[in-house]
Formats: structure tokens, C-alpha cells, sequence
């Protein structure tokens, strides 16, 4: 008796287990399969809320729209501009500042000096107005450069990184030395090439926060023709602040502020996310355990 | 040895000499450091020293250091601001809102899934709840805003299952602040697992096989071997999480509210963009932003150091 209760408790808690996780499972896709199935329904049946998430009355005309939107396309194309730049900058950032970084204070004079001018940023910013006016003050409003250079330092990145070349082995560096190689040399033909796993996660890292990344674009860039896709999106999707727009833009909101295009637009905004994202998965949680201080 | 032999040329010049034959060998070292060191002085060390304009009447024409100095009249201008207050109070009630309840959420979520036998159906799960930690909050603002709007397929569902009125998500300000705190752990609560699952990971299998033959069940190895043996690393994320108690989250509330809710939804960081960028008082907005940063910086740096003492922790 005892044995068979114990059981089929077992059983309905085992059970309720699966329906619950499947259920939280289901609410992180779910809105992705909404979005998609909106883009696809007709203009009135997604204006009407009758898509939930199968496409009612199938329609690819709201791509269509999107291809042949100027603006949009214009954005996106700025935002893989964006994110090709941007990671070769940080990338080049993280590679040669963690090295001078991960050598020994002996051979490195100065170097907790170093690490906490690089670190303490992280800590203590100047706040968002006297970042905005020094931005101004160089004269990079309505530039592509304000959406590379103020975050052209990825302090975090640096760190994990640092951590990392610290971790590699000093005879390997030091055979190098002896052969005369000089430090340009050891980082390019030693330390880079041994940590290709973390490069892939840092390089990642960057992709993604520039892909998603809308805010400078918003406050740095006024000339709309010049905004990457986030910032677009964001002025397009959830147009609550209307200042700084011009009654003719305002138009071309109203007019294509229709949800089945809308839809259309974040989906495509997802599909590289979602394209890359067994490796993002991948590396991402990777990346948490890399930059950890190793004894 | 070597000092010896060259002691008569004088202890001076023998460090120089050292220094020299150091700096031949080693400057590319610091060459490597000047592109960092140029980016960070001109985005991040300027704009520190700029703090001075809350301190200041700021004009655009004379810049960081040629405003007139108006001492604390931007300090006092605030103290009598009364939405000043309201906004430290948001931000503060939507910050804590969202630690407590995104750590909540991730420990049980993480402990439920440990207790899933199904490989494959685990890996399912994982993928899934990961996935919204990806997207910015445009494109998840843009979803929800359609979502939990009057008529939207969230406010259906509440109908469906009896709810006489649609509930005005975003628009009132009594479901704001949770509707917020309620995005933010469906957005994070799978990604903040992953800590928790690895440290469950190292539990070793030993302590819950004694357990079994005294004869726990899977609750009470639950409560009395896997919360125990992660209650270290909960402490210390918690520990290094007081720091955010001033960040409620910018970027998610920006792109979601509206006139309607800044009573109990507008925070810090919003209230400085709005004074700063949309009403260009740059010396105010500066003050409350400095404000901030000091307050997150005794937070972070205090909640680091007892990480530090306590668990051990280290960044570099």
C-alpha cells in the first residue's frame, strides 16, 4: 500500500514537474511565434487582436513592405556596419591591453596602477549629461564614430582577458623570448593563437551588445537617415517621446504604424540573433565562468 | 655580484643603467597601453572631471571649466523638488523589486530542474529560457507593449480564464512597477539559473545517496543538501547585487513608459535623460546623475569588499 502511495505521488509531482517547466518553456517562445505569426497574418486581422499564433489570413505583403523600406533597410545596414567595426575595435582593444595587463608587476612596473585605470570606470562614471556634452564637444553628433568610440574600451572584456592570458603557462612565452621574439611577436604567435575559445566568447560578447545596443544611436545621432536598427526600431515600435521628430516623420510613423509591419520588423531584427544562437548559447555560458581568478 | 662590480660607478647610475636596459625591453609594453589609456581619458576621464558643471551654471560657450560656480543651488533646488524624491523612491522599490524576485525565481527555477530526469526535455527547457536574455528590450518592448495592452492577447487570456476587466498593464500606476519587476524576471530568470545549476553540479552525489538510505525524499534533499550547498554563492551574488539597488533598469523602462506612469514608474536614470537631454538643464541633470554615482559607488565598492573578505572573491 505505502509503496504504491509513494509511487503515484511520485508520479503526479514528476508529472506537474514536465507541464510546469514545459509551460515556462513555452513562455519564453511563445511571443517569438506571436511576432512571427503577426507578420504574416493579414493588416485587419492583426489590427483586430484575432492572431495569436498560427497567421490568420496569410499575407507576406508586410515583408515586402519592410524590404522595400528605405529606412529600414538603410538601419540594418548601418547596425552590420555597426557590429563589423565595433567588434574589430573592441577586439583589437581587449587583445593588446590584456597583455601588457597580464604580466608580472616585475616585468610590468606599475602595472595595479594600470589595472585600476582600466577598472575603475567600472565603478565611477562622469553620469550620462557630462558624457553626452564631451561627446558633442568632439564634435562626433550625427557621426558614425559616436556609436564606436565612447564604448570602443570594453573594461569587462579586458578583465576576463587579462585573467585568461594570466592563466597561460610562462615557459611558453618565455622559450619565445629567448629566440629573440619581441612582445608584438609573443602576443601575436603565442597568446593569441592558444586562446581562440575566449576570443570566440569576448568577440560574441561584443557582437551581441552591438547588435542590440540603441541608446547612443538615439542620443548621439539626430539625423534619422543615420540611426541603426535598434534606434530605429526604437523610435518606430514605441514612439512615446515624439521631440525630436519633425511633422513629416511623424506622418511616415502614422502611416506605417500598421502591426502586421511592425511585427514584420522586429522578426527580421531577431533572425540574426536566432540564426546564431546554438553558438551564442554556447559561448555565452562559457563566457561565465572565464574570466574567474584562477590560484 | 653584479652590483658589486659596479658599485663605483654609484648607486644612482646603476638604476639608471637598470631602468634602461628594463625600458628597451619592455616599453612596447606600455605602447600597448596608449590606445586604451587615450579612449578612456577622452570617453570616460574627461567626462568625470565634467561632474564639475553641477557645481556650475553651465553654458555650452565656456564649457567644463569656464561656467560660473553656483556652489550647491542645483543640491537645494532638488531637496525642494518634490518629484525628486518620488523618483529615488521608484527607483529604489523597482530595483529591490527586481533583485529579490529575479533571485527568487532563478534559485527555484534552477532547484525544479534539477529534479528533471528527462535529459533531452532539460536541454528543451534550457534553450528555451535562455533565449529572451538575447533580445534588447526594443525588441521585447516592442513585443510586450502589443501584448499587454487593453485588447491584447495577455489581457484575452485573463478573460478567458474569468477576469472581468482588462488590466491596463502599462498604463496605470498600480500595475506598473510590477508589470516591470514581472518582465524583467521573464527575461533573466533562465540565464540567472545557470550560476545556481553549476554550483549544483559540484554537490557530490555521495551526500544525497546517504540521504536516500536514511530515507529523504527528493523535498527534503531539496531543502537540506542542495540549498545548503549553494547558499554560499547565493550570498555572494545577493552580496554583489546591493549594488544595483539605484539601477532599476533603464533601457527597459525607458522604451516602456509614459506620462501616465511617471508617479510610480519614473526612475533616476529616466528623470536625468528627461531634465538633461529633453529640457537641456545639463548642471541639474548632472547633479542628480552625481548624485547616483556616488551612492553606487560606496554600494559597489562596499558590497565588493565584503565579497572580497567574506567569500574570497576577485576580479583581478
Amino acid at each position: 500500500m505505502m509503496v504504491e502511495d509513494a509511487s503515484t505521488g511520485a508520479k503526479i509531482w514528476n508529472n506537474s514537474l514536465y507541464i510546469f517547466l514545459g509551460l515556462l518553456a513555452a513562455s519564453c517562445i511563445l511571443p517569438v511565434i506571436h511576432v512571427l505569426a503577426v507578420s504574416f497574418s493579414s493588416k485587419a486581422a492583426s489590427a483586430a487582436n484575432l492572431v495569436r499564433f498560427t497567421p490568420v489570413g496569410f499575407h507576406t505583403r508586410a515583408y515586402q513592405k519592410v524590404l522595400t523600406s528605405p529606412l529600414f533597410i538603410r538601419s540594418f545596414g548601418i547596425s552590420v556596419l555597426r557590429v563589423l567595426v565595433g567588434t574589430a575595435v573592441n577586439m583589437f582593444m581587449v587583445s593588446i591591453t590584456s597583455y601588457p595587463l597580464s604580466k608580472e608587476p616585475g616585468e610590468f612596473k606599475g602595472r595595479l596602477f594600470f589595472v585600476w585605470l582600466i577598472f575603475f570606470p567600472m565603478l565611477f562614471t562622469g553620469g550620462l549629461i557630462p558624457t553626452y556634452l564631451q561627446v558633442r564637444n568632439l564634435g562626433l553628433i550625427d557621426s558614425f564614430w559616436s556609436l564606436i568610440l565612447p564604448t570602443a574600451v570594453p573594461m569587462f572584456s579586458i578583465i576576463i582577458m587579462m585573467n585568461f592570458f594570466r592563466g597561460i603557462p610562462k615557459s611558453l612565452s618565455e622559450a619565445a623570448y629567448i629566440e629573440g621574439a619581441g612582445h608584438l611577436t609573443v602576443l601575436r604567435s603565442v597568446y593569441l593563437p592558444i586562446s581562440t575559445a575566449a576570443i570566440a566568447t569576448l568577440t560574441l560578447f561584443a557582437v551581441v551588445g552591438h547588435w542590440n545596443e540603441w541608446f547612443q544611436g538615439f542620443i548621439y545621432i539626430n539625423d534619422t537617415e543615420r540611426w541603426p536598427l535598434q534606434t530605429y526600431l526604437r523610435q518606430m515600435l514605441l514612439p512615446t517621446t515624439l521631440q525630436n521628430l519633425t511633422l513629416e516623420d511623424l506622418d511616415t510613423m502614422q502611416y506605417l504604424s500598421d502591426k502586421n509591419f511592425k511585427a514584420a520588423q522586429i522578426f527580421i531584427a531577431m533572425i540574426p540573433i536566432l540564426l546564431f544562437y546554438p553558438f551564442l548559447q554556447r559561448y555565452f555560458i562559457a563566457g561565465l565562468t572565464l574570466g574567474s581568478v584562477k590560484e | 655580484m653584479l652590483l658589486r662590480c659596479h658599485r663605483s660607478v654609484g648607486q644612482a647610475g646603476i638604476r639608471l643603467k637598470k631602468l634602461k636596459n628594463y625600458m628597451t625591453g619592455n616599453y612596447p609594453l606600455y605602447l600597448m597601453m596608449i590606445p586604451a589609456l587615450v579612449l578612456l581619458v577622452l570617453f570616460n576621464y574627461v567626462p568625470m572631471y565634467g561632474i564639475i558643471i553641477a557645481f556650475q551654471d553651465y553654458m555650452p560657450l565656456y564649457g567644463f571649466s569656464g561656467s560660473p560656480w553656483v556652489g550647491l543651488r542645483w543640491f537645494s533646488y532638488l531637496l525642494d523638488m518634490p518629484d525628486a524624491l518620488q523618483v529615488i523612491v521608484n527607483t529604489v522599490i523597482i530595483a529591490i523589486g527586481k533583485i529579490l524576485f529575479s533571485t527568487a525565481a532563478s534559485i527555484l527555477f534552477a532547484l525544479l530542474l534539477n529534479e528533471l530526469r528527462g535529459k533531452k526535455f532539460k536541454k528543451i527547457v534550457q534553450t528555451a529560457v535562455y533565449l529572451p536574455h538575447f533580445f534588447s528590450w526594443v525588441i521585447i518592448g516592442g513585443i510586450f507593449v502589443d501584448l499587454l495592452s487593453l485588447n491584447g492577447i495577455i489581457n484575452q487570456f485573463l478573460q478567458w480564464i474569468g477576469l472581468q476587466k482588462p488590466v491596463f498593464f502599462l498604463g496605470s500606476n498600480r500595475y506598473f512597477r510590477g508589470t516591470m519587476i514581472g518582465l524583467e524576471i521573464w527575461k533573466s530568470f533562465g540565464w540567472g539559473a545557470i550560476i545556481y545549476l553549476a554550483a549544483i553540479a559540484n554537490i557530490s552525489p555521495n551526500l544525497y545517496e546517504s540521504a536516500a538510505i536514511d530515507g529523504a525524499g527528493r523535498l527534503r534533499q531539496a531543502v537540506s543538501i542542495t540549498l545548503p550547498s549553494i547558499l554560499p554563492t547565493i550570498i555572494l551574488l545577493a552580496t554583489l547585487s546591493l549594488g544595483n539597488v539605484l539601477n532599476a533598469g533603464f533601457e527597459q523602462i525607458f522604451v516602456m513608459y509614459n506620462e501616465v506612469v511617471y508617479e510610480t514608474g519614473d526612475i533616476i536614470d529616466t528623470f536625468v535623460y528627461r531634465i538633461g537631454l529633453e529640457n537641456a538643464q545639463f548642471s541639474l541633470s548632472t547633479a542628480v546623475g552625481l548624485f547616483k554615482s556616488v551612492v553606487s559607488f560606496v554600494l559597489i565598492t562596499g558590497s565588493y569588499l565584503f565579497a572580497y573578505k567574506r567569500a574570497n572573491y576577485r576580479i583581478f
